[in-house]
């Protein structure tokens, strides 16, 4: 298959060796599952169960909260121990509700929906009402409701769906394993993915880094025609869905516009794993393979986790800690988030929980600028990076939108690159804050005003009607009057 | 040579002259500006720049008679808008930005007198006679006036707690390091 060739990118250390030959392994379940009610984008789910209720294992615990919503359901049988607010992982470490189960060991199954006997004769609104159902959300991190995505194919021309299996980022290997280890499932969600979409075409893009995953792929897809593996070269942010679309397509997403403009759904391995275990077999997205790794961490792995293990839990089987880390990130090294702590749940979008020592970090403090436009060159997204930080410097943020500080991915190579290690990627993450409330402000005035009018209005009306009504009745009394006066007159 | 600048000459004063009568006869009486400042303004009437409503401190704004910083409820994103427009520069070193706050009625100390109700201009509170009224949070816009008319000192401003959704990461630290 042609490749086509995508702008800038780095070449780190992929470090994916800590990791990559270890067997997914299941983590013994821990005393107790702490479950977010928001793992997703958009609105928290809805809970459905009291302290105390007792649950199966794959029952729904909280209900879908909105259109852009998914619901969470319990990993194992136990008890609901309590439904409290506690620290979530994200950066700020703000406290969020969570549903706290304590399992009771049996791990017994509820009730499921019964398998779509054959999802290739099963219409859109069928596969699609099961996914949601099932609160599979992205699994690549940004945990976007898959079954919204999946609907695309009714609202757009759709080519492609292309399966994410790129993996860019250092020392991730999850989906790697997945589908080195579970290769027929993964093809098998991706074809009722494709059938759901309508589209006549799966691509699934590995990075050449993973030839057993690609070996493995190829296998299982071989009987299915429809169903490409292809091997894409070894460039961060390959992974990036716009980039890995240019990588296959040859086609470039506009701006604010998503590669299903351009014929292209993208989703990641693991959903499609998550996808065919929902159709296949009624089962709710309840566990994730995770990867925990980095050399402060003694025993790197890949684990398979059910959703709201703690972080604690996933460090103490890998053994503990080596050394005190560093820093301790949700995610990838360039991409991942710091964590605020080792109390935090595993949620559905964390692919990996990285435990690093100051050596692996390297971190320095910046310098000032050489002026030595690096930045400029590997910016995959052609943007120029000296040049909106030293606006954002200023709070400038209008001029920073129009240099497209929107259109960043914040892939963080040119933080990575920079050899004055200015915080490059970090100013663009505050500018997309700033900019984004902003956005809500302005949106709260427009409301206010409308409903202030609205108000002004009403207020108006109702003052004239009183005094239409007080006219209508000094009117009727004068004329009573008069018409009284009328008969006392003598003829 | 002598025709061309004459006819320039003659055409120019005779246009000029068109103009100026134009402007005179044909001004418009208000001044545009004000009723583009209004615009800008939130428009919820809430009084908390010292003005009656947004129309006067608009009007007040275009005369050049107030600073572009009053308006609580728009905060920084208005006085921005405000200073754009009027070209000039936005002095947010004696703004004090406040967080934005929301209006909670205590329960157990509201009477339900319904002053609060009549006072909100956006309908954002709920309540009936002597039953217990309550702010509606997403609407309420921070102006504070129910505050001052509840006669029991039930209603008090909070500030709008932040979410996972409404977090964002805060200005890089080491500033110093570009040019």
């Amino acid at each position: 298959m042609k490749l086509f060739p995508i702008r800038g990118g780095i070449h780190p250390d992929y470090r994916k060796e800590l990791t990559s030959e270890k067997a997914i392994v299941a983590l013994p379940m821990p005393v107790a599952l702490y479950i977010p009610l928001q793992q997703h984008i958009g609105a928290p789910a809805e809970v459905l169960v009291n302290e105390g209720d007792p649950v199966k294992k794959g029952q729904m615990i909280a209900r879908s909260g909105g259109t852009v919503s998914a619901p969470q359901h319990a990993p194992t049988s136990g008890r609901i121990k309590a439904i409290t607010a506690i620290a979530a992982p994200h950066p700020s470490g703000l406290a969020q509700t969570t549903i706290i189960l304590e399992p009771d060991g049996k791990d017994e199954w509820g009730e499921l929906p019964e398998p779509i006997a054959d999802p290739f004769t099963a219409d859109t609104h069928t596969i699609n009402e099961r996914v949601a159902a099932s609160g599979i959300v992205g699994m690549g991190g940004a945990a976007f409701p898959s079954a919204i995505k999946l609907n695309l194919g009714t609202q757009k021309k759709l080519e492609i769906l292309l399966l994410n299996g790129a993996e860019c980022e250092p020392y991730l290997t999850c989906d790697d394993r997945v589908m080195r280890e579970y290769a027929d499932e993964i093809i098998d969600g991706a074809r009722i993915m494709a059938h759901a979409l309508g589209v006549p075409r799966v691509v699934i893009a590995i990075e050449q880094n993973k030839p057993q995953a690609i070996d493995a792929m190829t296998r299982a897809a071989s009987t299915f025609s429809e169903v490409e593996v292809v091997g894409v070269p070894v460039q961060y942010p390959m992974g990036s869905e716009r980039h890995l679309v240019q990588a296959i397509t040859g086609r470039e997403t506009p701006a604010k516009k998503l590669t299903a403009d351009i014929g292209v759904v993208v989703h990641n391995v693991a959903t499609a794993r998550a996808v065919h275990h929902a159709v296949r077999f009624g089962r709710p997205l309840i566990s994730r393979v995770v990867t925990v790794s980095g050399n402060a961490v003694r025993e790197p792995n890949n684990i398979e986790v059910p959703i709201g293990a703690r972080v604690a839990d996933l460090i103490a089987f890998c053994g503990g800690f080596a050394v005190e880390p560093e820093s301790l990130i949700n995610g990838g090294p360039l991409m991942g988030q710091p964590l605020p702590g080792l109390d935090v749940p595993v949620i559905k979008g964390m692919s990996g929980i990285l435990a690093l020592t100051a050596a692996e970090i390297n971190q320095q403090p910046a310098s000032a600028c050489i002026r030595c436009g690096n930045c400029v060159t590997i910016c995959p997204c052609g943007l120029v990076p000296v040049e909106m930080a030293a606006f954002i410097r200023k709070d400038n943020f209008k001029v920073a939108a129009q240099l497209g500080v929107m259109d960043c991915v914040s892939c963080g190579s040119c933080s990575w690159l920079c050899p004055s290690h200015i915080p490059l990627v970090h100013y663009f993450n505050y500018a997309k804050g700033m900019i984004n409330a902003q956005d809500r402000e302005r949106r709260k005035i427009e409301q206010t005003r409308i409903l202030a009018e609205a108000h002004t209005l009403r207020v108006e009306k109702a003052a004239a009607d009183k005094a239409a009504t007080l006219a209508a009745k000094k009117a009727q009394a004068a004329a009573a009057a008069a018409a009284k006066e009328k008969d006392e007159t003598p003829a | 040579m002598l025709l061309a600048v004459g006819s320039l000459t003659i055409m120019g004063v005779t246009l000029g002259s068109i103009l100026g009568a134009a402007a005179y006869f044909l001004a418009v009486e208000e001044n545009p500006l004000e009723e583009e400042l209004k615009e800008m303004l939130p428009g919820s009437q809430c009084g908390q720049c010292g003005y009656v409503g947004c129309g006067q401190y608009a009007v007040a704004l275009a005369k050049g008679e107030a600073p572009i910083t009053l308006c609580t409820p728009g905060g920084r994103a208005v006085i921005e808008v405000l200073a754009r427009k009027l070209g000039v520069t936005a002095d947010l070193s004696e703004h004090e930005e406040k967080v934005p706050e929301y209006a909670v009625i205590i329960e157990d100390l509201c009477i339900g007198c319904t002053r609060c109700i009549k006072e909100c201009s956006v309908d954002a509170i709920m309540g009936a006679n002597k039953l217990m009224h309550t702010v509606i949070a997403d609407v309420c816009h921070g102006c504070a006036k129910c505050v001052k008319v509840c006669p029991t000192d039930a209603i008090e401003m909070r500030p709008i707690p932040m979410t996972l959704g409404s977090w964002h990461w805060a200005k890089p630290e080491d500033q110093h390091a570009m040019h």
